[in-house]
């Protein structure tokens, strides 16, 4: 790991050196394999932050009762060393020639790959248009928010709001779908990461609206055990 | 515990099929629903994996770590296709 | 050959209690705090009037409803539990009908068990496993009615084996001539599960 950026109180960017890296596509992931001492192991996925061409980085949230999130987000310093696997994904990636126009649906972490997707659309000036609907519970929680800041980008702000704010202040629904998506006859592509109730709920919704059902790929995030 | 999907197993598919699999077509043996991996309901079950048809819930795959070796029960699946 | 594998510099995984007596602790369990939730499929809610509990050997030979079954006497455990992803939690209390108290209402002369749970999930025990004093159905826990994610409104309780033995959301005990392996074990789980000699999985 070389290097640190805190995004949030609860949430920090690693950036990586992996000798050999292959490359990855927008939307990928790796899994992180965590060894103790002692032999003890654990492994968890995460989804790269960085855009291909870029060094390679993943956006950890740090889970009060995790294993590995405490870990990655407190105890790491540049310098240490831990193992990859990957690049890993071949259904929730973007590239390019796929086209669009992009609708991009994120619940908490999910906005990590949805990020990865956004920076490679950038790089590669491609002319497809993305719109981004960024649900987070409040103004801090908002991961890489000076980048994700524009016309192109809609926040809801389900648990608390800052005062004066003007944007969306609940949990997303179909009827907030219908204000921010792109019309089905524009023949959009969609992406939904976030919690899996996040994810259902939002593609249900899009399916609501008339989204083709094989135009919208799905990406749920949780934790691997909990309480 | 709410489930996830196929793309929380892609490594794990990775290296027991040798290759990308959350892209394959997965059809269900008890109700015929198709669906890529990717979008199959996954159960990280504590003692093995689950991965279950969202049509019908039946478990489609089952995969157990035993002694650093994956083992993979398919005997849900009629089919597993890669995608052309 | 795989690689030797990359020591990360200060992970411990989870925190260990340090003040735990290790004779407590089976090889390779770390004691946790936590009561992690894994399952293998959706939560299942049975509604407490539909809810049953049989005992069956092919056709049923005893079964109780919510209410009889909340009528047999039931007594408190306290038990330490290992689960086979190596996690164990110590002193945990609950409160159910010891298993001796169900077998006790019916004749049969069966070496094996197998549980039956909504959702289809089984697992298997040799009947001497589960009585004696050492198996319970159990519907509370910590005081408190048993939530539904960890196998309410009730589930088995078998501390001396591997957590898994102990199936949530239980519905009835079918009798077995023969042992015959349960859902995990048919998977390449132990048959037995003894957490102190470390049965993980077939063949251990």
């Amino acid at each position: 790991m070389s290097a640190v950026v805190d995004e949030t109180p609860r949430v920090r960017t690693l950036e990586l050196e992996i000798p050999g890296w292959p490359g990855h596509v927008a939307g990928q992931h790796v899994d992180v394999r965590l060894t103790a001492e002692d032999g003890y192991r654990a492994e968890r996925p995460y989804s790269l932050a960085s855009a291909p061409g870029e060094a390679p980085a993943i956006t950890i949230q740090r889970l009060e009762d995790g294993e590995v999130s405490p870990y990655l987000t407190e105890d790491v310093r540049p310098g240490d060393r831990f193992e990859v696997r990957g690049p890993i994904g071949g259904y929730f990636v973007w590239r390019p020639n796929d086209g669009g126009p992009l609708f991009l649906a994120a619940g908490g972490s999910g906005v990590v790959p949805l990020r990865a997707i956004l920076r490679h659309r950038r790089n590669s000036m491609s002319e497809v248009r993305a719109r981004l609907l960024y649900s987070s519970r409040t103004l801090e929680d908002i991961i890489y928010r000076a980048e994700l800041d524009g016309d192109d980008v809609v926040h809801t702000l389900t648990r608390a709001q800052p005062s004066g704010w003007t944007g969306y202040a609940r949990r997303v629904d179909t009827g907030l779908l219908r204000e921010v998506a792109w019309p089905v006859e524009d023949g959009p592509l969609a992406f939904v990461c976030g919690p899996t109730s996040f994810v259902e709920t939002v593609a249900a919704g899009l399916i609501d609206l008339g989204y083709v059902p094989t135009r919208i790929k799905t990406e749920r995030f949780g934790a691997t055990g909990g309480r | 515990m709410e489930a996830l999907d196929g793309n929380a197993i892609g490594g794990m598919l990775y290296q027991v099929f040798g290759g990308e699999m959350t892209m394959a077509q997965a059809v269900c043996r008890r109700c015929g629903a198709r669906a890529p991996l990717a979008e199959c309901a996954v159960y990280l079950g504590g003692p093995g994996v689950v991965v279950r048809c969202r049509a019908c819930h039946n478990i489609v795959m089952v995969l157990v770590e035993v002694r650093q070796m994956v083992c993979v029960d398919l005997s849900g699946l009629s089919k597993l296709e890669q995608p052309e | 050959m795989t690689p030797p594998a990359v020591v990360s510099r200060g992970f411990r995984g989870r925190r260990r209690d340090t003040d735990v007596d290790p004779a407590r602790v089976p090889p390779g369990q770390s004691v946790t705090s936590d009561f992690p939730v894994l399952s293998a499929g959706a939560t299942p809610h049975t509604p407490l009037d539909r809810w049953t509990f049989s005992i069956e050997n092919g056709g049923v030979l005893r079964t109780w409803t919510w209410e009889e079954f909340r009528a047999l006497p039931s007594e408190p455990v306290t038990a330490d539990i290992h689960c086979v992803t190596r996690w164990s939690k110590l002193d945990t209390s609950w409160e159910g009908v010891s298993v001796d108290t169900l077998l006790d209402e019916v004749d049969h002369d069966a070496a094996y068990v197998l549980a039956l749970c909504d959702g289809g999930y089984t697992t298997n025990l040799p009947l001497e496993d589960v009585t004696g004093g050492k198996a319970w159905v159990v519907y509370t826990y910590e005081g408190e009615p048993l939530d539904p994610e960890h196998g309410g409104p009730a589930r088995l309780l078998v501390p001396h084996l591997y957590l898994w033995k102990s199936a949530k959301w239980v519905r009835g005990l079918r009798l077995l001539d023969e042992d015959e392996p349960g859902f995990w074990e048919t998977h390449g789980y132990h048959m037995y599960g003894d957490p102190w000699q470390e049965q993980r999985y077939s063949g251990d």
